[in-house]
């Protein structure tokens, strides 16, 4: 089983910056740093536990109030920069337990800190920064969407400490009311319930999966592949257009997702009389 | 889930297609369009397993009364068989409107 | 006063919440031009549901119509909440998504065509996973990108209200129109109690659900647009009179320094009184005149 301790973040912040830090003012959970990748300098930013954090709801590495706020203002921070100027690529690293889940976070209006996030990163990618993000630990639910999921490519590690999902398999099992085991032989067949990354890279929607000794203890060689592969995967985003069509258009999603692509061809087909 | 199917001779032609219901919890949805010859047929599709004989007994009662040529999809999510016949008639009074 | 119950206005009030998915989409074209796109006999279904002994439906539950509203080119996507929860699938997702794509793609060759999201959903459809989950983050997406052009409104009137990743697609709407009975968050009642504690949230106490997650506190707090009464010709008009209206110089998830100051200015110490946060409402008042 996996547990999330979240501190791949941390540790791959450290590893593809030299930095470690949030920038002045901000809450200790969210990593913000400009640093050179490539030909670029590129905006990393990541989410981190902190335990003393302002929320008890948001220790923990899950995405709160204050982190998608504070996402969603680094990236339209860097958007603003470079209005005139190379959009610098946006590089999410991502190793999110899931959203916060509070009574405050619900009365302040959390679905719209996510939103802001999530609005940030697609903005950018829609005004022409390539935006990335790391798979590199759990991706969940409105975490994720919050955090990564508007990138123009997506990259994960073959790892089974990746987990990307829309919810954590013990509260899915009790939900559909089924046990732990059931889930498990059901994703067999139905690959988009599987919690495995190698049944997630078949759906299409990864750019690429990439392999390292140790997600955990990087080496030199780890850190100069994942630099490499971000290197790529930036030069292949500013390429393409900046919507998410890729995602359906790839090798993987011409099977996997055949019934969008259906559904795409007959609204396209019926529009107009 | 199950899947039947029954076929039951039929005179009218039937004038044009309908669809009603939803595959909610204790409901169905129920499509109806013209059939290519003079017959019917009801394919059925229900997450409620054990219970074709119901649902023959049903369908009978149903075309029984029912002589449009139609070709009917069910998808069922354990409907009883009350509201079966209701969306049934339903979706034949949508066809003949 | 006059016991509204007994006016006739009241009477002839025509229920927008006991409409189906397909009629209340129906209903907010104008009269005779609303045409289903990839319908029930177009048997789209799920590739999903069958496999897991869940009985499919026609349309995967999710609506999508064309036509004029007040005159104007829109498109119409409605969530039936009765099936799966109006829970976002494979299909059901990419219908909503293709839709605002083509709306968009109108709009680029010159015909202004706005999206209206009927969004009665509790997010992902579990039974579909990471596809949903996809589904939703491709929503978002080409909600901002068609909201450059021509308004998005989301609807949420209840009963099931729009909660998980689809309050993301509300948050980056143009406007956002509810009922009362309707409630809008990112996590429901159970999943924080599930998550949380019975003392962090209780689940059974619906006054607390809807002080927090109501249409009424979510238009008091400033995050909707139009409270509506549970009355279709006002939530017609409603509709109407916001795509007359365009898209906003600046939309709700763009201002991002407006909304984290007033997190910051939170006493973090304790739960509020939703009330507290009525001021956010006041606040914009004062900044729109």
């Amino acid at each position: 089983m996996n547990k999330f301790t979240g501190i791949r973040g941390r540790i791959w912040f450290k590893a593809l910056t030299g930095q470690a830090s949030s920038m002045p003012g901000d809450p200790h959970s969210v990593l913000t740093a400009d640093a050179p990748i490539g030909e670029d300098k590129a905006r990393f930013l990541c989410v981190v536990p902190d335990p003393d954090g302002r929320f008890p709801c948001a220790r923990r590495g899950e995405v709160g109030l204050e982190e998608a706020y504070t996402l969603a203002a680094r990236v339209r921070e860097a958007i603003h920069a470079d209005k005139e100027s190379t959009k610098r690529p946006i590089i999410a690293i991502v190793d999110v337990k899931s959203q916060a889940y509070g009574r405050r976070e619900e009365t302040a209006g959390i679905h719209l800190a996510a939103a802001a996030a999530a609005d940030a990163y697609a903005s950018a990618r829609f005004a022409g920064h390539p935006v990335i993000a790391l798979i590199f630990g759990q991706a969940i639910s409105g975490g994720f969407l919050t955090h990564g999921y508007q990138a123009n490519r997506l990259l994960a590690f073959d790892d089974d400490g990746v987990l990307i999902h829309a919810m954590h398999k013990e509260a899915a099992a009790r939900i559909t009311r089924r046990t732990v085991a059931q889930l498990d032989k059901l994703a067999e067949t139905v690959t988009p319930l599987s919690y495995n990354v190698r049944d997630y890279a078949k759906l299409g929607l990864l750019y690429k999966l990439l392999h390292v000794s140790d997600p955990e203890d990087p080496n030199a060689e780890d850190v100069s592949l994942v630099r490499h592969e971000v290197i790529a995967a930036i030069q292949d985003a500013r390429k393409t257009s900046p919507d998410l069509i890729n995602r359906i258009e790839s090798e993987a999603a011409r099977v996997a997702r055949k019934a969008s692509r259906l559904v795409r061809a007959r609204l396209a087909e019926q529009w107009n009389h | 889930m199950e899947q039947f199917e029954f076929n039951y001779p039929a005179k009218r032609k039937v004038l044009k297609k309908s669809h009603i219901g939803v595959v909610g919890s204790g409901d169905l949805e129920v499509l109806l369009e013209p059939a290519n010859d003079a017959a019917a047929s009801v394919r059925i599709r229900t997450s409620a397993e054990g219970f074709k004989s119901t649902w023959k007994a049903v369908m009978d009662r149903f075309f029984g009364q029912y002589d449009g040529a139609a070709s009917i999809e069910i998808n069922d999510a354990g409907a009883t068989p009350g509201v079966v016949l209701l969306r049934l008639q339903q979706a034949v009074e949508a066809s003949e409107r | 006063m006059k016991d509204p119950i007994l006016t006739r206005e009241y009477l002839k009030r025509r229920s927008f919440i006991e409409l189906s998915a397909r009629d209340r989409a129906k209903c907010l074209f104008d009269s005779g031009t609303g045409r289903e796109l990839a319908g029930p006999f177009d048997r789209i279904e799920s590739p999903w549901l069958a496999m897991q002994d869940v009985t499919p439906e026609a349309d995967d539950g999710c609506i999508v119509m064309r036509g004029t509203i007040g005159g104007q080119q829109a498109v119409v996507i409605a969530f039936a909440g009765a099936f799966q929860g109006g829970a976002i699938g494979e299909v059901s997702g990419a219908k909503l998504t293709a839709a605002l794509d083509l709306a968009c793609a109108d709009n680029e060759k010159g015909i202004r065509t706005s999206a209206v999201l009927l969004l009665e959903t509790g997010g992902v459809r579990l039974q579909e996973a990471n596809l949903g989950l996809a589904a939703v983050a491709e929503i978002i997406s080409s909600i901002i990108a068609l909201r450059r052009h021509a308004p998005v409104i989301s609807l949420t009137a209840g009963t099931v209200g729009c909660f998980g990743g689809m309050s993301l697609a509300a948050g980056v709407s143009s406007y956002v129109v509810m009922t009362r009975q309707g409630r809008l968050g990112l996590n429901g009642p159970e999943v924080i109690e599930e998550e949380s504690g019975v003392e962090e949230f209780d689940a059974s106490d619906r006054s607390l659900i809807w002080s927090i997650f109501g249409g009424q506190q979510r238009y008091d707090q400033g995050l909707v647009d139009a409270l509506v009464d549970d009355d279709a010709d006002q939530i017609v008009k409603t509709v109407r009179d916001l795509i007359a209206q365009g898209v906003p110089p600046v939309h709700r998830s763009e201002q991002v320094d407006l909304y984290r100051s007033r997190i910051t200015a939170l006493d973090n110490s304790r739960q509020w009184n939703p009330e507290e946060l009525h001021s956010w409402k006041n606040q914009n008042k004062k900044e729109n005149q």
